[in-house]
């Protein structure tokens, strides 16, 4: 660990708590962070790593002496420059923020104001601390949009947020946080909600810009692959408490935590791929949609699944996957091509579908929360297509129910809740269930572990694929995650554009040679690998020279 | 590229997505026009749906059939519903509502005056309830779930939940009877000073403010509260801004859009709930005079006083989804 004479921030035994107000019960103090310590150093990089709940963002925040959504920080030190930033007042902690520590929030989007342009709320805080004049922020402005990589930085701070990429306003929020040149940035999961073809330019841009400006930075994230990249140490932490402190070369190579191994390794599992069979279960032919409104969504797409096989449809946001679901649920009717389900034509619009095919396609959904009527229990959600598509109720309903719970690794205690009570995982796993409940063969799976911390999704995979030989089911899975695909499919289709770039089996999708596509998709995939991110841009660079 | 199918838009298509504020705007007035003919069909309708007539009212006992039909040939009523309307209706359309069958006098001319007195009746409550309303909504959320804030809440339910007519006769008790600081009735006379005229109407504006403040007061709050919540407030404050430059700089543009709507609803409101107040105070507006009219079925002035209304209050609602529109700065700067 790095001598403590030179910090420029000091975390000691770090205390936050929150009241939380449970339904029809008393209010309750609850410890969100507690007896976290850190150090860091001049033009250093900190992970911060942990699944939702870690404590993370609020750690993050605490280096600006904020609470947010009513967490207090009650107890420790966070020394800034040789001054407890947490006894300062009021008055003297707006100094700190936006001058000295600047904030990199996960959605940029929502977090750059609607009514101002882009270049004014960039340099606002720089001006308004009195740090430079207009026009000096202005030219550091556009200096920065240049380091980051804006297009036409001249003219970028001239827009407004809802004009630019989801990338470019990640992008434009770090320059926001490097503008007035403070010592310390934190950046909480500024990557997590982008594609991973942009994910990497903007993961280059903040790297490049951390090394150009020399500030010290947090970098929050629950993806290991992403923080080895551009971190020198690394904290992991669950439940509020580190679980292991070490620089970024410890922790990725010589773990000593049985938690951090479990993070390291997740996903670490491929598949065998079974053979293609001559009788697909789903044939899509030739299918383009559009919306009602003329735009074209689907161009042409050809691609054929097997019985008890999983069919892993990757490409970024837009490419038009979750529209192909759509369209074999007859939800999104094709406007040309046809789709045949067990060798007989599948009728187009879902309404007029017999109710034995909708019982044969049934869907698992990304988000879970809302696929779910709050103010249903777990007996009502899995007890609904029991009751419509079997005709079952009472006690023969009650005990399928039950049967259903087992196969989802829950058990009966769970019968009587409602969604708000059960776990992001959990209520993922009662989808799966309601899913299972019409006895399907084929399950439509959007994204289902996308929003879930990564050894939950591992255990939802894992029920996944064991249902799958149990009971001979097949999946269409929507991922953009290119490691689910290596662990799960069968076969592989990669989207881009509304267009099918390449189909086949998962041995041949993903080795080369590569269509252009593919290949940036493969390479922009993190890996947890110290150094991966100069590898890839250096062989980015040699490419576009050779050319 | 092969988005062949996109270029085929039609011209009105392509000068939407050209110019999507304008286009906006152009279809508010356009629908707000198309209701307007809507209301007269409906007020033309309605009062010809009222049970008894102007020639039986104003016979009275004298009402033979000869009678009766006499007046009815002279005002034109024996002629076919529809003929009649459109007459109305080409009239209204260049400002003469006819003559009143009671008074025989031009209903345009009669109107102008009252109109007058009902508009500055109204505006007058506005310019006190609108900034009143605004700034109570800001100190509610600056004292959110405290007293001030609770206190606030309170008497502004209490004023929502009475009828004008009851708040209204409740201040002539206290303040025009038991402690005669105020005038009752509200006359106003042709020729009377700004303050003579201020002083007469102090009653019913604040009748009308009591019942128009809440409503305006609990949507500012919200308004704004949903904003403060929004995580580019967050961001203001990570950024070591001022609460007041956050306020003003950050929260207000966002909210306005909301506070513009509701503003502009309670004042179409208030011209409109004139009528009752009007009635109570005994003031020479078009609301007493409407009332008047449908006592004696004096059909012209009733048509034409509905008319108006319900222009007014088209007017004020179109405006302000002009003005939530053009507050939206997606709108303003397409991509």
């Amino acid at each position: 660990m790095p001598e403590t004479s030179s910090n420029l921030l000091t975390v000691r035994n770090l205390k936050i708590e929150a009241t939380s107000y449970p339904p029809g019960e008393p209010p309750k103090r609850i410890t969100i962070v507690d007896g976290v310590s850190f150090d860091l150093q001049k033009g250093r990089v900190l992970g911060l790593i942990g699944e939702s709940g870690a404590g993370k963002s609020t750690i993050g925040l605490s280096a600006l002496a904020y609470g947010r959504g009513g967490a207090e920080i009650t107890g420790g030190e966070v020394i800034l420059n040789g001054t407890n930033i947490l006894a300062l007042g009021k008055g003297g902690i707006r100094k700190v923020r936006g001058a000295r520590v600047c904030y990199v929030a996960q959605s940029a989007a929502a977090a750059f104001n609607p009514a101002h342009r882009l270049g004014d709320q960039v340099i606002e805080a720089s001006v308004k601390h009195g740090l430079m004049t207009k026009e000096e922020a202005r030219k550091r402005a556009l200096y920065l949009f240049r380091v980051l990589g804006l297009p036409n930085p001249e003219t970028f701070g001239d827009r407004f947020p809802h004009q630019v990429s989801g990338g470019q306003l990640q992008r434009a929020m770090t320059a926001m946080a490097l503008c007035p040149n403070p010592e310390l940035i934190v950046f909480d999961e500024p990557t997590t909600a982008l594609d991973v073809t942009t994910q990497i330019d903007v993961l280059a841009a903040i790297k490049h810009a951390i090394e150009e400006t020399d500030t010290a930075a947090l970098y929050i994230t629950h993806d290991l692959a992403v923080v080895a990249q551009i971190s020198d140490d690394i904290m992991v932490l669950r439940h509020g408490r580190t679980v292991e402190y070490g620089s970024v070369k410890q922790i990725i190579e010589a773990p000593t935590q049985d938690y951090t191994r479990a993070l390291v390794n997740v996903r670490q599992t491929a598949r065998q791929e079974a053979p293609d069979q001559s009788k697909p279960l789903l044939k899509v032919d030739n299918v383009s949609a559009q919306y009602s409104n003329g735009f074209k969504v689907l161009h042409g797409v050809s691609l054929h699944l097997c019985k008890g096989q999983t069919l892993a449809i990757v490409g970024e946001s837009g490419s038009g996957k979750s529209t192909l679901a759509r369209v074999v649920t007859g939800l999104l009717p094709p406007s040309e091509g046809g789709i045949t389900f067990d060798g007989k034509p599948l009728t187009p619009a879902l309404k007029n579908r017999p109710r034995e095919d909708l019982r044969r396609i049934q869907l698992i959904y990304q988000m879970a929360d809302t696929a779910m009527n709050p103010r249903q229990t777990v007996r009502d959600i899995i007890g609904r297509p029991l009751a419509f598509y079997d005709g079952l109720r009472g006690a023969a309903k009650t005990a399928r129910v039950k049967e259903l719970l087992d196969q989802i690794e829950m058990g009966n205690g769970f019968i009587d809740r409602y969604p708000a009570e059960l776990s992001g995982g959990q209520k993922q796993r009662v989808a799966i269930a309601r899913a299972l409940a019409a006895r399907p063969e084929l399950i439509l799976c959007d994204e289902p572990t996308s929003a879930l911390d990564p050894l939950v999704a591992e255990g939802i995979l894992k029920l996944l694929m064991k249902l799958q030989e149990e009971q001979q089911l097949s999946y269409v899975f929507i991922t953009h995650d290119i490691a689910i695909v290596r662990a799960i499919a069968d076969s592989v289709a990669v989207m881009h554009r509304g267009r099918l770039v390449r189909f086949g089996p998962k041995s041949q999708a993903l080795s080369p040679p590569f269509d252009d596509y593919t290949d940036l998709l493969l390479k922009s995939v993190p890996e947890m690998e110290i150094g991966w991110l100069e590898r890839v841009l250096n062989t980015r660079r040699m490419e576009s020279a050779g050319n | 590229m092969s988005n062949s199918t996109e270029t085929e838009s039609l011209p009105g298509q392509r000068f939407r997505e050209r110019f999507p504020l304008l286009a906006l705007v152009i279809e508010r007035m356009l629908l707000s026009v198309l209701l307007l003919f809507a209301v007269s069909v409906l007020i033309f309708g309605g009062v010809e749906a009222l049970p008894g007539d102007f020639a039986s009212t104003y016979l009275g006992q004298s009402a033979t059939p000869q009678a009766v039909a006499n007046i009815r040939a002279e005002l034109g009523l024996d002629r076919p519903l529809v003929t009649r309307y459109f007459e109305w209706l080409g009239g209204a359309v260049q400002g003469d509502f006819g003559t009143s069958w009671a008074s025989r006098n031009s209903v345009s001319e009669q109107v102008g005056n009252r109109l007058g007195n009902s508009l500055f009746l109204a505006g007058f409550a506005a310019v006190i309830a609108v900034p009143l309303a605004v700034g109570l909504g800001m100190l509610s959320v600056h004292f959110r779930d405290r007293l001030p804030d609770k206190i606030i809440n309170v008497i502004s339910l209490a004023a929502i939940s009475l009828p004008e007519f009851f708040i209204g006769y409740l201040l002539i008790l206290y303040f025009a009877v038991n402690f005669g600081v105020a005038t009752f009735p509200a006359t106003v006379f042709e020729g009377m000073g700004l303050i003579e005229r201020i002083k007469a109407i102090a009653l019913p504006t604040a009748t009308l403010v009591l019942v128009v403040l809440a409503h305006m007061m609990r949507m500012t709050r919200a308004a704004i509260l949903s904003v403060m919540s929004s995580a580019y407030m967050e961001t203001a404050e990570l950024k070591g801004l001022s609460a007041w430059r956050a306020i003003v700089k950050h929260a207000a543009p966002n909210a306005l859009a909301p506070i513009i709507n509701v503003v502009a609803l309670n004042l179409a409101y208030l011209v409109v709930g004139v009528v009752v107040v009007e009635v109570v105070f005994v003031y020479p507006g078009m609301g007493q005079y409407m009332v008047d009219a449908v006592t004696v079925r004096d059909m012209p002035v009733v048509q034409a006083c509905g008319l108006i209304f319900a222009a007014v209050y088209i007017f004020l609602n179109m405006l302000a989804d002009i003005l939530a529109i053009v507050a939206n700065p997606r709108l303003r700067h397409p991509r």
